[in-house]
């Protein structure tokens, strides 16, 4: 493939996508909808570009699927994952149990020997992680428990094709032809194979132990280290690397790369690392799942379909009915109610992706025929088309139906959704954040100085690695739910976090923390309402400690204070819109000066004026009923001690 | 006439546990020609902007305290309101008379029964009596103090009785801004709250 072939493919997958998915989202189909229509628009069936690529393409794009994984397990902490042991083996486990023998029944009836039946049984079992996550997520039904039973059947899945992948060539009725063997699957296996048994058990368990003691050992520290470089493409060049590097691993010892990935981003879930990752695979995430999409909508066999229509759409039907009921039969068993157990079974019944990769795996294997494989992939890819559509359907038509409308439970276990983001965390947000903690309001921290939040996460806090600054960020951080936010980031960085939170956050209150006047007029002249000089109240609190080592009692030394405050602050505000004519400036800045000192000095001698502060004792009150002038004790100094 | 406009001075400094104070204050608080103000919410340090709150004064015919009575008293801040507030020379004295003509009302709850608030109770003096230094205060500042509004057992009370309590606290002070509360039969009472069908009948 030349450069320019590459770039035009490229170009072709890309216009398909823009185009068809605003489409597809602005009639409430979501993406995957989308993407697959596009597939289908640029396959073989419609404009033709994307022929024989087609499975090339869905070969490459599967990553996709892993970094959505590694994703997954990024918002999975460690306790939650143990907490859904029950439904992952239990729910998955029967699941795949039933099912392979439910689809095994099925091809017996027609006519299939037992091992293809068993074969067929085996690949059909699997549901799509893909199409069903992704559009959980998009719906935002993954963290209700319709969502979690889903992810946890998918979870059970991806390691039940190890020993699919293991049984499947046992079943061979004609001639093995290994050499093809060796080159599908989860691609080369082949050293491990020279292995005996035990051998190989123990390399796979090694490299499971690798991959979890790495994360919790050595990628925080080397990120660490990359992130003093400032230069924020080395972090995403790092999760890149990070998960490609666990993905080749685990297919060197005949993993799932999936399931590889997804134990180093649970791993991970606990690092102050984990946003900053999030963040950064994201976009590679989403355009690789969209062309992984486009790939199967390229893939689906129109020629095949329309020969034999009929006998398609009754395997389809099938397919899907006979998933859905034993989905649903499950879910209540485990408890699921109404519209969750709904959601959880119409997510779930459809064929898998990996169904084409065992497929054709058992046909080089010798498994199944030529045929049978054909117009299996026409059904399951029919069947992942149609997933997000019975999706749709069960949203429009069945839930509405139901009464027991579940409420959304709390997922605090699975996202940031405090009511306060602070960013930065130096000694500034640091007090703001324990004053928050301590009233048990929930603050979600992000620093961008990598040894300070190793720090700060040794003294048991909870803060993450990240440059405030970024959309993407705040947005993982949870500023869409929050309602406050603090920038208390380095000077340089403070507007911009300010702009983008005006921009795209405009619920959020900003308090904003100055590092002197100038800051504080730029952050007012920018349109931030609370505006906080870090070293105002302290000077003033040594201030008044001053006075009161003078003599000043120290009533009226915090009384003068906050009255200087007051006045100082309004000269801010006053002064912010003129701060850049230098000339007017100064000329107001000096008449504030005098003005605050003129009217503390008053309040010191007791002033005279109504409407000015002459409370408690006042000359005023002893010229009208006191003593004779020459009585009255001299106030021109506070301290009645020798000086 | 033009209607008289009411300014309410609210202080409680715990408000987030109140029962009784804080549906009284709701059942006030948005009423057309009335001026809410809670002073502990204003100034949480009782750093008191004397001129905003002379201003106030000025822009209103009508000053009701309400509040808890804490140790036969106002809670602080309303103390150190006088105290600060209260000029010579704006509020009293020879060139003081900003607030000549106005009245002022005390709405306030306590928690022991009304029958404790007697010569014979446990003590000893009833509201009214125990109130005087505002009622001089008032006085002294050329202001007219009405009886108070009192509201006793408040920790005993029911959801049922606070609301009721707080209807009437709505209809007294809808009354003082509209100017249809009999005043002179009013100072016949102990508590205004103690006959207020007849207070509301006839015009003042």
């Amino acid at each position: 493939m030349t450069g320019g072939g590459f770039f035009i493919e490229a170009a072709v997958f890309l216009s398909a996508a823009v185009v068809t998915v605003p489409i597809a989202k602005r009639l409430g189909l979501g993406s995957v909808l989308g993407y697959l229509i596009a597939g289908i628009a640029v396959g073989p069936f419609g404009i033709g570009f994307v022929a024989e690529q087609g499975e090339e393409v869905l070969h490459f794009a599967e990553f996709g699927v892993v970094l959505m994984l590694f994703l997954v397990g990024l918002e999975l902490k460690p306790s939650l994952l143990w907490r859904l042991r029950a439904p992952i083996l239990g729910l998955g486990g029967l699941q795949v149990l039933v099912t392979t023998a439910a689809i095994f029944g099925i091809a017996i009836a027609f006519g299939l020997s037992p091992q293809e039946a068993l074969a067929v049984g085996l690949t059909l079992a699997l549901s799509s992680t893909a199409i069903a996550l992704q559009t959980l997520d998009e719906k935002g039904l993954l963290p209700q428990r319709g969502g979690q039973s889903a992810f946890s059947v998918l979870l059970f899945q991806d390691i039940a094709v190890i020993p699919i992948l293991a049984i499947l060539p046992l079943l061979a009725v004609a001639a093995i032809d290994p050499k093809a063997a060796a080159d599908v699957g989860h691609g080369s296996s082949s050293w491990i194979e020279t292995l005996p048994a035990w051998g190989q058990a123990l390399t796979v368990l090694g490299a499971v132990v690798g991959v979890i003691c790495a994360g919790r050992f050595l990628v925080a520290p080397f990120l660490r280290v990359l992130a003093r470089t400032r230069l924020p493409e080395m972090l995403t060049a790092a999760a890149l690397l990070l998960v490609i590097g666990v993905a080749l691993l685990m297919n060197s010892v005949g993993l799932s790369p999936a399931l590889g990935t997804f134990l180093a981003g649970v791993v991970l879930a606990n690092s102050p690392y984990r946003h900053q990752l999030e963040t950064d695979i994201a976009p590679f995430k989403g355009l690789l799942l969209g062309l992984f999409f486009i790939a199967v909508g390229a893939t689906i066999d129109f020629n095949l379909i329309g020969s034999d229509p009929v006998i398609i759409l009754v395997l389809v039907l099938i397919l899907i009915v006979a998933k859905l009921v034993i989905l649903l039969v499950l879910g209540r068993v485990f408890g699921l109610s109404g519209d969750q157990n709904l959601i959880f079974g119409c997510s779930l019944a459809q064929g898998s992706e990996f169904a084409f990769v065992l497929l054709s795996f058992s046909e080089q294997n010798g498994v199944l025929g030529k045929e049978p494989v054909a117009l299996l992939v026409a059904v399951v890819a029919v069947s992942m088309a149609l997933a997000p559509v019975l999706m749709i359907l069960n949203e429009r038509l069945l839930l509405p139906r139901i009464g027991t409308k579940e409420v959304d439970r709390p997922d605090d276990d699975v996202h940031e959704h405090n009511p306060v983001i602070i960013a930065g965390f130096g000694h500034f947000g640091h007090v703001c954040g324990r004053l928050l903690i301590a009233n048990g309001v929930g603050a979600t921290v992000l620093d961008n100085d990598s040894d300070q939040v190793d720090f700060l996460r040794e003294l048991g806090l909870e803060v993450y690695y990240g440059d405030a600054s970024r959309l993407d960020l705040l947005r993982t951080a949870g500023a869409e739910q929050a309602k406050v936010i603090i920038v208390a980031v380095d000077e340089d960085k403070s507007l911009e976090v300010v702009r983008t939170v005006k921009e795209h956050f405009p619920h959020l209150q900003i308090l904003a923390r100055a590092n002197g006047r100038p800051q504080a007029y730029e952050l007012l002249q920018n349109g931030v309402e609370h505006v906080y000089r870090q070293t105002l109240d302290t000077s003033l609190r040594a201030g008044v400690d001053a006075l009161c080592h003078l003599g000043f009692r120290r009533h009226q030394a915090v009384r003068a204070a906050r009255r200087f405050r007051r006045r100082d602050e309004a000269a801010v505000r006053d002064l912010a819109p003129v701060w850049s004519q230098r000339e007017i400036y100064i000329t107001r800045a000096r008449d504030w000066i005098r003005g605050i000192e003129q009217q503390i000095r008053r309040d010191v001698t007791r002033g005279r004026e109504p409407g000015f502060d002459s409370a408690w004792d006042t000359e005023t009150l002893r010229e009208e009923y006191g003593l004779p002038e020459n009585e009255r004790p001299r106030n021109d100094t506070p301290n009645d001690e020798p000086a | 006439m033009t209607s008289p406009r009411v300014l309410i001075l609210f202080a409680h400094p715990a408000l987030e546990k109140s029962r009784v104070n804080r549906v009284l204050a709701d059942a006030v608080r948005d009423l057309p020609g009335v001026t809410f103000r809670d002073l502990y919410q204003h100034y949480p340090d009782l750093d008191i902007d004397v001129e905003v709150e002379q201003e106030l004064l000025g822009a209103h015919e009508i000053v009701v305290f309400q509040h808890p009575l804490y140790w036969y008293s106002t809670p602080a801040i309303i103390k150190e309101w006088f105290d600060l507030v209260l000029q010579h020379g704006w509020a009293y004295g020879s060139d003081g008379t900003a607030l000549v003509g106005k009245q002022v009302l005390t709405v306030t709850t306590t928690g022991s029964s009304e029958e404790s608030y007697q010569p014979d109770g446990l003590n000893l003096y009833s509201l009214r009596q125990l109130l005087a230094p505002v009622q001089r205060t008032a006085e002294f500042c050329g202001m007219e103090y009405l009886p108070p509004f009192g509201i006793h057992s408040s920790f005993s009370l029911t959801g049922e009785e606070v609301a009721g309590h707080a209807a009437d606290y709505r209809r007294v002070i809808e009354a003082l801004r509209d100017g249809r509360l009999d005043r002179a039969k009013a100072k016949t009472l102990p508590k205004i709250n103690a006959d207020l069908d007849s207070l509301l009948g006839g015009r003042s």
